[in-house]
């Protein structure tokens, strides 16, 4: 479920960083303040343990398919949901920078969309009350199942919503939920299976693993609070950062249009005609351009902002192949350099 | 995810690519964080259309790989992994946006512009991530992070988990070397082994976390652990990331594919 860049736009990566900010630093205050010093490097290694544990395929029997462990929802069940939650945070940090599992303007989102529901919604809505009158192995099923399925599905809805508004695809809002929800299900399903194995075996080996015996992370700054704060900082920081994305191109315009009463400067003078002649004798294609289909007028407007005139395709080549020769040019420099 | 021995390859090979000496390498390690940032808020914010103007975009990636000796192939190949996903996303959209649009002399759905936008984007995006790391280092980069004021818990805790990532990559691989040599022809691990095979993995984790917590205690660690000072950007720092961030605004703001096409045609 890693959010890639390509599908957000500035703005929501920005107003999910400051909110995906707040938990953490709500997290870290609470883990500072904590006497178990052992939390941290348990923590550590936990990462690490998740991150080799998503490579292992899981068969689903019945099926000719295999599954994955979430690790979300083991690591709030083992650390805590603080603990889980700054576990999650550098596992996908890693995931990030070294596979280019979710982009870094994305992390934000996939810290909210896989951390923060799973530690601090479903972790107290789900996990805690159903462990609240003691742990048992049928408890630990239900627990993990239930969790994890809610846990993806509200991620997964997060990220149809962070889509939605980024408005980088054309793909409806209903359509994409429809895509979404169903084969989160599934994937929830079998994520909480393999989870509840694992902390059922963990469980009957080594009971005071499971997370309840560490309460005392509980204890402390009010989650309440924290979420009061949170919405107040959403509201102002998504207020001013969509302001920013929506003036600031367009901004552009307005302004020109302020200051030269047009959105564009229209050339005119000797020195636009001498350099528009100048561009007529150095064209290599000059004047060729595709015929208009009558009334197409809005399409062509359309192409252009695409890059699909026929001046744009051929900037666009030439721009590759120029970015190209300078990498190679450089790099041939470079090599020359170091051998002499 | 890739499986675990490819995992470890390539998180060695980035670690590799690190611990070049070239000018990129020297940078500061919060200037080249910024500056991927600057690029992706470039890239990031054309809208869905546009595909033409990204390109010029592409000229950081390449300059970055030239001036740092970053090979591509590693970095391609890790775009084929990661381009699925964006691809199966992407590909609907020609569906739901068939707006005609000529293109070329023909005409095609616009929701194709949005497809190779999206394309474009995610290949801009993960290759300047990669490269980032590729020519800083994890290590260098958590103490440019905590020079900066992230706090010493987190530094800690991504630093612990980079670590043993490696560790604990190699012994999930023989347990699943084990596995597969008592179950051959076995694509996954069977349901009555799913919790006692990862179960294991995780208590040997956790036990390998108490000694690490002893050994630790030992050489005094009392919950905080001394970080190399951080250094101090100077002026190859300061040209990096204002002379990229022109060339964003640039890109940003001039259509230059178009203003270039024009000059060579004419049109």
């Amino acid at each position: 479920m890693h959010m890639a860049d390509a599908l957000i736009s500035p703005a929501v990566g920005g107003i999910m960083w400051a909110v995906s900010a707040g938990f953490t630093g709500y997290s870290v205050r609470k883990l500072t303040k904590d006497p178990d010093e052992g939390i941290v490097p348990l923590m550590g290694v936990m990462g690490a343990f998740v991150f080799a544990a998503q490579m292992i395929n899981f068969t689903i029997p019945g099926t000719g398919s295999s599954g994955h462990i979430g690790g979300g929802m083991l690591l709030s069940a083992l650390l805590g949901p603080v603990g889980g939650f700054l576990t999650l945070a550098s596992v996908l940090l890693i995931q990030a920078l070294f596979f280019g599992d979710g982009g870094l303007l994305a992390y934000g989102c996939n810290l909210a969309n896989m951390g923060i529901f799973t530690s601090f919604v479903i972790y107290p809505l789900v996990w805690r009350r159903i462990m609240k009158k003691g742990v048992t192995a049928k408890r630990i099923w239900w627990g993990s199942v239930l969790s994890v399925v809610a846990a993806l599905q509200l991620g997964a809805f997060s990220v149809v919503l962070e889509t939605f508004a980024s408005g980088r695809t054309e793909l409806p809002f209903s359509a994409f939920v429809v895509l979404m929800q169903p084969i989160h299900l599934a994937i929830g399903v079998v994520e909480g299976l393999v989870t509840a194995a694992v902390l059922t075996f963990v469980w009957q080996a080594r009971p005071e693993l499971i997370e309840p015996n560490r309460a005392h992370l509980q204890a402390g700054v009010s989650l309440r609070k924290v979420l009061v704060v949170m919405g107040i900082a959403v509201v102002l920081t998504g207020g001013a950062l969509s302001l920013f994305a929506s003036s600031f191109p367009d901004g552009l315009e307005w302004s020109m249009f302020g200051v030269m009463g047009e959105e564009e400067i229209t050339a005119a003078g000797t020195v636009h005609s001498t350099f528009s002649d100048i561009q007529e004798k150095t064209a290599v294609l000059p004047d060729y351009t595709f015929k208009v289909p009558d009334g197409a007028t809005e399409l062509t407007e359309t192409a252009a902002l695409a890059g699909t005139s026929v001046s744009g395709l051929v900037g666009g080549a030439m721009t590759l192949v120029l970015a190209g020769l300078i990498g190679f040019a450089v790099t041939r420099f470079r090599k020359r350099e170091t051998h002499a | 995810m890739p499986d675990v021995s490819s995992a470890v390859r390539d998180m060695h090979r980035m670690e590799a690519l690190a611990r070049s000496n070239t000018g990129v390498h020297r940078l500061h390690p919060v200037t080249k964080l910024l500056t991927v940032l600057m690029f992706l808020i470039a890239a990031l914010s054309f809208e869905r259309h546009a595909f033409g103007r990204l390109l010029p975009l592409f000229l950081f990636p390449v300059l970055t790989a030239a001036l740092a000796d970053l090979p591509w192939k590693p970095f391609l190949k890790r775009l084929l992994f990661v381009e699925p996903f964006v691809i199966g996303i992407g590909i609907l959209n020609p569906l739901f946006d068939q707006v005609p649009v000529p293109f070329a002399g023909f005409e095609a759905a616009r929701g194709w512009f949005t497809f190779l936008s999206l394309f474009l984007k995610t290949t801009l995006t993960v290759l300047a991530a990669l490269q980032l790391i590729a020519c800083t280092g994890m290590e260098r980069l958590l103490a440019g992070l905590h020079a900066m004021g992230l706090p010493r818990v987190l530094v800690l805790q991504v630093s612990l988990t980079y670590r043993y990532l490696t560790v604990l990559a190699e012994e999930a691989g023989r347990l699943l070397t084990a596995y597969s040599l008592r179950a051959p022809g076995q694509k996954g691990i069977r349901f009555s082994a799913w919790g006692s095979l990862a179960g294991m993995l995780l208590l040997r984790s956790f036990d390998r976390a108490q000694r690490i917590h002893h050994a630790m205690q030992l050489r005094g660690y009392d919950g905080h652990v001394p970080l190399p000072p951080g250094t101090m950007p100077g002026m190859a720092d300061a040209v990096w990331f204002f002379g990229w961030s022109c060339w964003f605004a640039l890109v940003r703001f001039v259509d230059l594919p178009l203003w270039l096409g024009r000059l060579m045609t004419g049109g």
